[in-house]
């Protein structure tokens, strides 16, 4: 295949892609009400695309044991079966089906990393919040020890952590979102501390409201929307962390079909020019990507920026 | 003392402190260990008297913040004479008199202990293994930081334009994607079936330089490709950001180019968030090279990290960490000094 | 103004401008059609209140529309050049040294990372128009014309070692360095106090005498314009209303909206009776030293608040006048002294304070945006007071929102249900006032509640808090810095100046002579409406 010709079908994917946005974004447009309607226009065709592949991934990991063509963990057939009308996509390591096992992955990998986010920014925000409205001991308390785990890189501190408590899911879930809240942290913090400063919420402290009422009516509401657009980020973040823990033989654990790790045991396929292990990295990064691009058209909007 | 030197002493101060309280987190993560030490290397004879005898000889029994303070090398190691006369001691090292040996054997001094799986020095692990992973963040640093600076600012410049659309989506993309793939991307099209580079960068110390590039240009091209996709991003950001400023309108008004726009009035003004992206990037590079080693079998630090981790040598897997962590701190801290030594405001205050 | 100044070179014409500006998908226009014409040496003055599309022709003269604008019609002609149809390099030749810029704001308009004689070199050298030791002695001289202090050295400083008043002249000398044909002075003197102002008008008006250059000067503020222009121009939400020679239109306007923007200024309330000698006052202030840390922001300050009286309290920035309040409402604790409400000492700390204290004192914010939740419905804006302090519930709630609304003169059924972002300035500023009355409280602090607001708009909010007063039996505390507005609604008046009351007493006496030097400097800095007062006052003064 000569180099014109990668590129000739790079671009012809490319514009599938952005065809396949258009089409989604029109359809989307016609049967969604007015106040929605408005939102997806200023949507660029890369959100759209992004916006119809994550649909496509939850669908997938909803409904995956009604897509598989075979079960997640069975042995169906001999080692790495090339893909055939059977095993569409051939076959693992261990004669497992492929194309079973990506689609159960998106239900493992995504639905993990995504507990995994929400878990961090239950914790983040909260204590961020928190400290910002509080201020004092509690903030600068909060704050110093939170410098302090981001002293330490969050790969090599979620290395140092699983490798005391050991490669179990849910000390997984805990150690990736413990390293990530305080990134959340951070930034509820800093949007808490820009919302504190507000006029509003000094009437609402003179007028004898309660810590409560002053977070949850006052500050959320205000500091929903970046908060909204770094969950995105922070999603992509854990996403890719995972994988990489799982990739470094350190995540999930097998039998589990997981992207990441399916990537490590079929890797010595790649130097045989055979692109089978590249696919569940390439579903990792199709996700990220689309997340990416979606909140990235959220953040341009949030900045108002009309250039 | 001016100002800016109080400033930059506090940071010094606190980044210190940072390290002093990272190196108690990660001595602290020993304890945490499940099992007991003296239990597991008596195995079957262990009772309660040996393992006292045991744990009184390997100074076990000490409490945790004297055998914290021996592991820093701030206080001198222990020694103990055990009831056949035999001494022992902390660095008391093999074939070593009890006169020889130095008082004080901790990380200041530059020693680890020893690796649990191999016995060997941790210190003498580290050696080279140090030098190829700064080896390959500074080879994909001198590549990166240029080439992001410069697509940064020139996205700046022709914002909107199909350049800039196209420099855009390319570096989400190229965000988006693990490490491992672009990794194995390269290996596919640049090393597979006939292609030009190695796949593996296994390279020992009489390596040469040019070598050396060669054998880790693919390692360092990932990484490249990482990093300078963030970089260039928060680039365009930054001065994008300050587009709106009234002295952006200023400079325009006064008939400046859009370059000289850029340039002189928008530039120096974005050099702290830049300088602290860079940082961020380079402290990435240092430590995100994990992933990267261990898909290019490069005897790096990285790579000793994922094997200790899996073996749970945790005297190599706390020598990695606090090297990691101190590479980062350090970093922060000269982003820190460099972005406010960047503001007049904050250089000269009135 | 001559005859002889008629007979110059026209300079610049514009003919059925229309600029347009981006809002979601659609354009709407922000100029609609406004002819001009300037000659050489000549001041216009662009007069109108926010929204007037003012600033929009400012810049228009100079080629400039600002991100998300277009011109949508119209001639721009600057000396025989088309500017609609030049080229960007033409109009890159031209700003800068023909025509120049004077920004509203000088601390945001330096650019903060290069000293200010850099700055004015940039434009002279960058245009080919003089070398770098040439432009660095120019600027020496125009710096001493501009009467800046230390000229030989006050270049080599960044502009955060300027303060604002001294940054605005620096900023006209700038402006100056190419000795362009045309200045535009977009509001150069608004953000500053008005001893400050002063000093920038005759510095400015000055220097464009000297190098006759002609200038387009744009403010809100008639008196000022007054002492700066030549021919004045009233726009109104992007339209001319009329235009005359200076003296006539401030003289006879013939426009009905000129009229109200004039007759504004004359709004006065009425005298009310003295307060009884016996009468504890609702709010009083004793002996209150305070500040942040060690530094003392207000020494030894004392007044009193009696019921259905207003209080003024005014300074220039930095007098303390809002550390005073925020002592008052309890978020700055004094060092020293106490704060009493109807004889009884108040605690210091807001925290402390029984829920009755909270809503007997409420407060009223300068910027209605920040002190309006964006987030949250009128309904709940104003019924949480209520249900709060009075528990109401159900019906009633909801029949006292529409009481509230009713009385700051909105329609309950179309506000009731609106979120903040669907108002006007001058509508949120009366939600806010409908919030402090929800509490039914004795006393309520006013913080420049009307000097981010337009004129007309201000003096609609000062006659309903003026009739809230005497409905309510209410007592005021305001605090403000411009003198037309304390006049307007005072009936005591307490002047300070650096965390010292300098004079206090009741309106007439504090106003009229003899006065305390500081309370002299600021009555006489006000600008007014005659176009000679500013030569007569800096005649006066001696500076001349």
């Amino acid at each position: 295949m000569g180099v014109l010709t990668t590129i000739f079908w790079f671009l012809v994917a490319i514009a599938g892609c952005l065809a396949a946005g258009w089409l989604f974004r029109t359809g989307a447009i016609a049967i969604t009400p007015a106040g929605v309607k408005r939102e997806l226009r200023t949507a660029p065709l890369t959100a759209s695309f992004g916006m119809l592949m994550i649909l496509l991934y939850i669908l997938v990991a909803i409904f995956a044991p009604l897509i598989a063509p075979f079960p997640e963990r069975a042995v169906v057939g001999t080692e790495y079966m090339p893909w055939n009308s059977v095993h569409l996509l051939g076959t693992d390591n261990l004669g497992r089906d492929m194309l079973s096992r990506l689609i159960f992955g998106a239900r493992n990998t995504v639905g993990i990393a995504f507990a995994t986010t929400l878990l961090a920014f239950l914790i983040g925000s909260v204590f961020g919040m928190l400290a910002a409205t509080v201020g004092g001991w509690l903030d600068q308390g909060l704050s110093r020890l939170v410098d302090v785990l981001m002293a330490i890189p969050a790969l090599i501190f979620a290395l140092l952590l699983l490798t005391i408590f050991g490669t179990s899911i849910l000390t997984l879930i805990l150690v990736i979102a413990v390293i990530d809240s305080t990134r959340v942290y951070r930034l509820a913090r800093s949007v808490a501390l820009n919302i504190v400063v507000m006029d509003y919420i000094e009437a609402a402290k003179l007028r004898g409201e309660g810590l409560w009422r002053l977070i949850t009516r006052e500050i959320l509401p205000n500091a929903l929307a970046p908060l909204v657009a770094e969950f995105g980020l922070r999603f992509c973040f854990v996403f890719l962390a995972i994988s990489a823990l799982s990739f470094l033989g350190l995540g999930l654990q097998p039998p589990l079909a997981d992207w990441g790790s399916m990537v490590k045991e079929n890797a010595t396929l790649i130097s045989f020019g055979d692109i089978t292990p590249l696919l569940p990295a390439g579903a990792i990064a199709l996700l990220t990507v689309s997340v990416n691009f979606v909140v990235d058209w959220q953040l341009h909007r949030a900045s108002g920026l009309k250039e | 003392m001016s100002p800016i030197l109080i400033m930059i002493a506090k940071r010094l101060a606190l980044g210190v402190l940072t390290l002093f309280i990272v190196s108690m987190l990660i001595f602290g993560a020993t304890e945490l260990l499940p099992g007991d030490f003296a239990e597991e290397f008596l195995g079957q004879s262990a009772t309660p008297e040996t393992v006292a005898a045991i744990r009184r000889q390997l100074g076990l029994d000490l409490p945790m913040h004297i055998r914290y303070g021996e592991w820093l090398g701030v206080l001198p190691g222990w020694t103990s004479v055990n009831a056949e006369g035999v001494v022992t001691g902390r660095c008391l090292g093999a074939g070593m008199t009890a006169a020889e040996a130095p008082t004080h054997c901790g990380i200041l001094q530059g020693e680890f202990g020893d690796s649990l799986s191999n016995r060997r020095p941790v210190a003498d692990l580290l050696g080279t293994r140090l030098g190829n992973t700064l080896f390959l963040a500074l080879y994909a640093a001198a590549i990166a930081v240029p080439l992001s600076l410069m697509l940064g600012i020139l996205a700046a410049l022709f914002r909107n334009s199909v350049f800039d659309r196209v420099v855009n989506a390319s570096a989400l993309t190229s965000i988006s994607f693990p490490e491992f793939f672009v990794a194995y991307i390269l290996i596919f099209w640049l090393a597979g079936m006939g292609g030009a580079f190695p796949s593996m960068a296994t390279i020992r110390p009489t390596t040469d330089f040019v070598d050396k590039l060669y054998m880790t240009f693919l390692p360092a091209l990932t990484l490249t490709l990482v990093v300078t996709a963030h970089m260039m991003r928060m680039t365009r950001a930054a001065i994008i950001n300050l587009l709106a400023s009234p002295y952006i309108e200023m400079a325009r008004l006064k008939g400046m180019s859009p370059m000289r726009v850029i340039l002189r009035h928008a530039l120096p003004n974005a050099l702290a968030p830049i300088i602290n992206v860079i940082a961020l990037n380079l402290a990435y590079l240092i430590t995100g090279v994990v992933v990267v080693e261990v898909v290019f079998v490069y005897p790096g630090l990285g790579q000793l990290m994922v094997d200790s981790v899996a073996a749970r040598d945790m005297p190599v897997v706390q020598a990695v960490a606090l090297i990691f962590a101190a590479a980062y701190v350090l970093l922060n801290l000269t982003a820190d000094v460099l972005a406010t030594l960047s503001n007049p405001r904050l250089v000269k205050r009135r | 103004m001559t005859v002889t100044e008629s007979e110059k070179p026209v300079l610049l014409t514009m003919k059925g401008l229309r600029i347009e500006g981006r809002a979601d998908d659609s354009w709407t226009g922000i100029v609609n059609g406004i002819d001009l014409e300037l000659r050489k040496g000549e001041v216009l003055g662009l007069i109108g209140e926010s929204g007037a599309g003012k600033s929009t022709v400012g810049l228009a003269a100079m080629g400039f529309t600002r991100d998300g604008c277009r011109i949508a019609g119209g001639e721009i002609r600057f000396d025989g050049i088309d500017l609609t149809a030049a080229s960007e390099a033409t109009k890159r030749h031209l700003r800068g040294a023909r025509i120049a810029y004077v920004a509203q704001s000088a601390a945001a308009s330096f650019n903060p990372a290069h000293k200010l004689i850099d700055q004015y070199c940039e434009a002279p050298v960058q245009h080919g128009m003089m070398g770098r030791a040439e432009a660095q002695a120019d600027a020496v001289d125009l710096y001493r014309r501009m009467q800046l202090p230390d000229p030989d050295s006050i270049g080599f400083r960044y502009p955060h070692e300027v303060s604002g008043g001294q940054l605005q002249r620096a900023m006209t000398a700038m402006a100056m360095s190419c000795r362009p044909d045309l200045i535009i002075f977009d509001e150069p003197t608004t953000a500053l106090d008005v001893t400050t102002q002063i000093e920038v008008l005759a510095a400015i008006r000055k220097i464009v005498e000297e190098f006759d250059t002609a200038a387009i000067y744009i403010t809100h503020d008639l008196a000022v314009v007054a002492q700066m222009a030549d021919r004045i121009k009233v726009l109104l939400k992007g339209d001319e209303v009329e235009e005359a020679n200076t003296r006539t239109m401030l003289a006879a306007p013939k426009e009905d909206y000129t009229r109200s923007l004039w007759a504004v200024r004359s709004y006065a309330r009425a005298e009310q009776p003295p307060v009884a000698g016996d009468a504890v006052p609702v709010v009083s202030v004793q002996n209150v030293t305070a500040g942040y840390g060690t530094l003392n922001v207000l020494e030894n300050v004392g007044f009193d608040i009696h019921a259905r009286r207003t209080v003024a309290v005014v300074g220039e920035s930095g007098s303390g006048k809002s550390t005073a309040a925020r002592v008052i409402t309890g978020l700055l604790p004094p060092h020293q002294g106490r704060i009493l409400f109807e004889g009884e000492v108040l605690p210091p700390d807001y925290r402390r304070r029984s829920r009755d204290q909270l809503r007997q004192a409420q407060m009223i914010y300068q910027m209605a945006d920040t002190a309006l939740n964006p987030k949250l419905r009128i309904r709940e804006v104003i019924g949480r007071p209520a249900q709060m302090y009075l528990g109401l519930r159900g019906k009633r709630l909801e029949d006292r929102i529409r009481e509230l609304l009713s009385l700051i003169e909105l329609e309950p059924d179309d506000y009731i249900d609106r979120l903040p972002s669907e108002l006007s300035g001058g509508q949120k500023q009366r939600i806010g006032i409908a919030r402090a009355l929800a509490a039914e409280p004795r006393f309520i602090i006013c913080d420049e509640v009307t000097s981010a607001l337009d004129q007309l708009v201000a003096e609609g909010i000062l006659k309903l808090l003026d009739k809230l007063q005497s409905e309510f039996d209410l007592a005021y505390m305001f605090i403000t810095h411009d003198l037309a507005t304390v006049k307007a609604i005072a009936d005591e008046v307490v002047v300070m100046k650096e965390g010292h009351v300098i004079e206090q007493g009741p309106k007439a006496a504090v106003f009229a002579p003899p006065h305390d030097p500081y309370t002299e400097l600021l009555l006489s800095s006000v600008p007014e409406m005659d176009p000679d007062w500013l030569t007569d006052l800096l005649q006066a003064r001696g500076e001349v």
